[in-house]
């Protein structure tokens, strides 16, 4: 009786473990937020960020960190189509034949896009009318299609999730903090607010740092400062992270 | 006179790499060499003046509110543009193929030139960038579109050439460790799109 009672609960805790490794698919049974899954969310923040290091993805990127608000909304947009794209693909990697592989990854990513865009259109308009086409343009983004290729073809549902959150907060973080400087330098404010004082007529009626005679730097909102300000960050970086250096 | 404007606009003023930075990955990952350049360079020219017309035709007899009305007027209504992005990158993916396997069967030399650029072209943004510009520009004709595909394929190839002639160049100079490689080419190609931003204003 009680070896049969131990027989089910066994059976039991078998079934379990196989959920497990069905839903995670790897060999071994791994605690959600293992050291491995960890890693696989932290590293593309800085090690192997997909802008600084991959050089993946900064086609759709660069031309609207002029402010804040669009960035974010960009960063979130391309969080939500990296994640599920590539849980979607992860799922389908062993039915996909590989000659044909990089059309079925279009649709699979075009088909996300566009929810993503219709969303944003009904709850967001302002926004994505001043996203424009690079809404559109996360589909051709190369990051989305190199996580496909590399990673989620060859990996469990779970870990290539976490892999795509990972890569896209990676790519999110770079946005922000280019759309930071450029905003708060180039017209001196954040998500629209006027953090560095009102900018009046004449002096006296400024308050802030524009009463003291402060400037905006208009530079900042020209298109080409964006790529210098992202070759800085690439050298604040490297400076930091030495075993980043090319070697020529 | 309005095609020879919206050409010089194309290359010089609405550069694809310096005015919208697309098509940036393969930008800086090919550009180690003129020669690899030139392929890359004359490959993204050819497809651009070969997609932004489809998929201009696609646009307007097929997706746009109303492109519907030749099947009849009940038709009229329909509004179908929230297919675009499928539909372009469908065509831009099947037209990659199709030139492939055309250039390779008829002209082997363009294709040993080419040869391995031609499917990263697929999912080059400045080739679907092109096709959802058109879109936003609303050309009145298919002839605009044809001369707004050319001349950005050209002002791509003017970006990449210059930019891979620079860094065959700087591989000589004393450029601080950190900011090698990747660093100084974003500064450099930064410098460049500020001189490209003086064509600003031509009016022709």
């Amino acid at each position: 009786m009680a070896t049969e009672k131990k027989n089910i609960s066994e059976e039991k805790e078998a079934k379990k473990k196989e959920m497990i490794l069905f839903l995670s698919n790897s060999e071994e049974k791994e605690h959600f937020l293992s050291k491995g899954n960890r890693k696989l969310l932290s590293d593309p923040l800085d090690d192997n960020n997909p802008i600084t290091v991959q050089v993946l993805g900064i086609c759709s990127a660069l031309a609207i960190t002029v402010q804040l608000e669009p960035a974010v909304v960009m960063a979130i947009a391309v969080v939500a189509v990296m994640a599920f794209s590539n849980m979607i693909v992860s799922m389908l990697r062993n039915m996909i034949p590989s000659r044909i592989r990089i059309i079925v990854q279009l649709v699979v990513v075009a088909s996300l896009v566009v929810l993503v865009d219709q969303v944003l259109k009904a709850y967001a308009y302002d926004v994505s009318k001043q996203l424009s086409v690079f809404i559109g343009l996360i589909i051709t983004n190369c990051i989305v299609m190199g996580r496909l290729e590399a990673f989620a073809l060859g990996n469990g549902v779970y870990k290539s999730f976490l892999d795509g959150v990972g890569n896209a907060a990676g790519y999110g973080l770079i946005l922000v903090i280019v759309a930071f400087f450029r905003e708060l330098l180039g017209s001196g404010k954040l998500f629209g607010f006027e953090v560095l004082g009102h900018k009046a007529a004449t002096l006296a009626d400024s308050t802030g740092l524009y009463a003291l005679g402060y400037e905006n730097n208009g530079l900042m909102l020209l298109s080409p400062m964006a790529l210098i300000v992202v070759g800085l960050l690439i050298w604040v970086q490297r400076a930091r992270n030495r075993k980043l250096i090319e070697e020529n | 006179m309005e095609l020879i404007n919206l050409f010089v606009r194309s290359i010089f003023i609405e550069n694809m790499i310096f005015a919208y930075f697309l098509g940036m990955c393969s930008y800086l990952a090919v550009s180690k060499t003129v020669k690899t350049a030139v392929g890359l360079g004359a490959a993204v020219i050819f497809v651009l003046s070969i997609t932004v017309p489809i998929n201009y035709l696609l646009d307007n007899y097929l997706l746009r509110p109303g492109a519907l009305q030749w099947l009849g007027a009940e038709y009229a209504d329909v509004d179908l543009s929230f297919l675009s992005f499928i539909m372009f990158i469908a065509v831009i993916a099947s037209m990659v193929q199709l030139v492939e396997m055309i250039v390779e069967k008829f002209a082997p030399a363009l294709y040993g030139a080419l040869g391995i650029f031609l499917p990263l072209i697929a999912v080059n943004c400045a080739i679907l960038g092109g096709s959802l510009f058109m879109q936003q520009k609303d050309f009145g004709a298919i002839t605009e579109a044809l001369t707004y595909g050319f001349g950005s394929g050209i002002g791509w190839f003017l970006a990449i050439l210059g930019i891979a002639a620079i860094r065959e160049k700087i591989a000589y100079s004393n450029v601080p460790a950190p900011l090698k490689g990747l660093g100084i080419t974003f500064i450099i190609t930064g410098l460049m799109a500020l001189g490209f931003m003086s064509f600003m204003g031509i009016k022709l």
